[in-house]
């Protein structure tokens, strides 16, 4: 692949993916830009996890291009490479490692050489110490740091792995339903949060919650039946008739 | 808790016990005279040497089971490869010193016929050669085992399956009289280790003395290992493993890394096992051998270390003692025993043990400043 194909941090164009006759993607065009946020709605099944899936290498695409940052093409990259890259993901439902300490979690979420060797011998350096503890105070899991990540609430877990993602360092975060599960103050929170990262980052939020998609005050993409059926600003798409015929309901 | 103490409370009452162990029970045995109370009678000292053994293949399976999550129904067949590569150099020892009194040709070698010592039994005169063997061969075979299976994620269960597999159809290729490896007898009548008569009170002695020594510093590694933070990639792949590839994390590389000091590990209780035992045959790849040795870590407490070395010292002695006071019903009593432990002790004995004296990770440091007290809301 020679040089920049395209100046966007995130491209694909013309993805499919079929499962057993079930097209989950439908030719799905999407660009994200550098330090873009960008919410994706849709009903279920309408594909956003099957894209989210695509982009982080877990799917393979039956067709289309993804590339990122101009030149990698994740089609040809397996998980962990991807992950390298740049690129995070946060699951729906909070997937953290239950069995470790909070502070644990975040350590092995942090930007480091991932070769077992290098992990053999990682010391833990002031600097990684002082990085965790400025991700905990920022996802406000100072005080539980010594806790099992098992034993946290739900929206602590949420917030966990959004620090961890953040350990991460990547260019580029997914965040599958962030919302879910979560009080409103803490719904308010999180989406305060999100923006503040959106700032340096590119983040692409999954979300059914519409007054948290609100919150987020960002462009908008609707997917249905695996491709995209509309795209702007929320009160564009919310307006879209066939936006409400399929997804908000009249 | 971000740095754990490679040697915790356990952890230096079972060295310390096992450093004991080296000097008290040879001692017991050769310099107590027979009659005393305190005498270790000869048959004893090889009989524990040998649970230091087992002890040592239950810490290398603890390694990748308790940590990882990689349940190896197949490490008997390591640990018996690294018995043969020993068991290939004490019999290269014997010499013309043997029934048929040939230069070269073991005994068994002579007896089916064999015309020249085939190519791979070549260089296992020389210790050093044979002990790199050991280590080596288990290495690997669990190396290009794993290679495959990891990298095609095969996991869990199915793992399970074909490293049973693995071990019981290298127990059919070494029944196989042509195989070279003394078929169905196996390799026996040791004479010399390193010019020690295998059956010397002193050469047992020290062989004991060995195999708490490996078992020792075996543990320490695997401590070395799990208190990494290699180790906590480990817990991570065995808990989410598809969240740990998403970190960037390439799992089957640490798990192909970590099976592979397992194998030789246990391929180094194998070859300690050999001059002790006396015999090496086609028997140990036996999978019932493999999961007996499974058992062990279960009863002793997974993801523990010193459990699993307790739980094959607690098991084989109560093997020895139902095989010679009612041999009929030990396959009965191991079943019921994991039975119980598995209903009433999921933990194991250490784990269940830790719960009631508190985990030694469990001692924090001075609370957070910012109340700590408030930051622990019920759930």
């Amino acid at each position: 692949m020679d040089a920049s194909v395209t100046p966007a941090l995130l491209y694909l164009d013309d993805v499919s993916v079929t499962f057993d006759g079930f097209r989950a993607l439908n030719s799905l065009s999407l660009v994200i830009e550098h330090a873009e946020m960008r919410a994706i709605i849709g009903p279920n099944g309408a594909g956003k996890t099957t894209m989210m899936d695509v982009i982080t290498g877990k799917t393979r695409p039956d067709t289309g291009e993804v590339m990122f940052d101009g030149h990698h093409d994740l089609t040809r990259i397996d998980e962990a490479g991807i992950a390298e890259l740049g690129i995070g993901r946060k699951f729906q439902t909070p997937t953290v490692f239950d069995m470790l300490t909070v502070e644990d979690n975040i350590l092995l979420a942090l930007k480091s050489d991932r070769r077992p060797l290098a992990s053999l011998l990682e010391k833990l350096t002031s600097a990684r110490k002082e990085r965790v503890d400025e991700l905990l105070e920022r996802v406000r899991l100072k005080d539980h740091r010594h806790r099992k990540a098992g034993n946290l609430s739900h929206g602590q877990k949420q917030w966990l792995e959004i620090g961890m993602l953040l350990a991460q360092e990547p260019k580029l975060l997914l965040v599958d339903e962030p919302a879910a599960g979560m009080t409103d103050q803490e719904t308010a929170d999180t989406a305060d949060l999100l923006r503040e990262i959106a700032q340096t980052r590119s983040v692409v939020v999954v979300e059914h919650d519409m007054v948290f998609v609100r919150d987020l005050g960002v462009k908008v993409t609707c997917l249905h039946e695996g491709s995209v059926l509309a795209e702007g600003p929320l009160d564009a798409v919310s307006s879209n008739e066939r936006v409400i015929e399929v997804y908000l309901g009249r | 808790m971000l740095t754990v103490k490679l040697i915790d409370r356990y952890g230096a009452v079972f060295i310390a016990v096992l450093a004991a162990a080296a000097v008290i029970v040879p001692f017991c045995n050769l310099a107590i005279e027979p009659g005393s109370a305190f005498h270790i009678p000869d048959y004893l000292l090889p009989l524990i040497g040998k649970y230091l053994c087992f002890a040592l293949l239950a810490i290398s399976i603890d390694l990748i089971w308790g940590y990882c999550g990689i349940l190896s129904l197949g490490h008997g067949a390591f640990f018996a490869l690294g018995g043969y590569a020993m068991g290939m150099y004490l019999m290269r020892q014997i010499g013309p010193r043997g029934v048929y009194g040939h230069p070269i040709l073991p005994d068994f070698m002579v007896f089916l016929n064999f015309q020249d010592l085939p190519w791979f039994w070549l260089g296992f005169d020389s210790f050093l050669f044979a002990m790199v063997m050991v280590l080596l061969v288990p290495g690997v075979l669990a190396f290009v085992f794993g290679w495959f299976a990891f990298r095609s994620r095969v996991t869990g269960v199915y793992l399970s399956i074909i490293t049973q597999a693995m071990t019981f159809a290298l127990m059919l290729a070494f029944f196989r009289n042509d195989m070279g490896f003394g078929g169905n007898n196996g390799l026996t009548d040791f004479k010399d280790i390193l010019g020690f008569s295998v059956q010397a009170g002193e050469t047992r002695a020290v062989l004991f003395a060995l195999s708490a020594a490996a078992l020792g510093l075996g543990y320490l590694l695997c401590r070395y290992v799990v208190t990494s933070k290699l180790g906590k990639v480990l817990v991570a792949v065995r808990d989410a493993e598809s969240r740990t590839r998403f970190l960037g994390y390439r799992v089957e590389n640490y798990k192909l890394a970590v099976f592979v000091l397992s194998a030789m590990l246990a391929g180094l209780a194998g070859a300690l096992y050999v001059p002790q035992v006396g015999i090496i045959n086609p028997s140990e790849f036996a999978p019932a051998n493999s999961i007996e040795a499974v058992i062990w870590v279960a009863v002793g407490g997974r993801g523990t270390l010193v459990g699993a070395a307790l739980g094959a010292l607690v098991v084989n002695v109560g093997k020895s003692w139902f095989t010679g006071a009612i041999p009929e019903f030990w396959l009965f009593a191991l079943g019921a025993l994991f039975v119980v432990v598995t209903l009433f002790l999921p933990k194991g004995i250490l784990g269940t043990l830790q719960d009631y004296l508190g985990h030694p990770k469990a001692a924090k440091p001075a609370p957070e400043p910012d109340g700590a007290a408030v930051a622990h809301p019920a759930e």
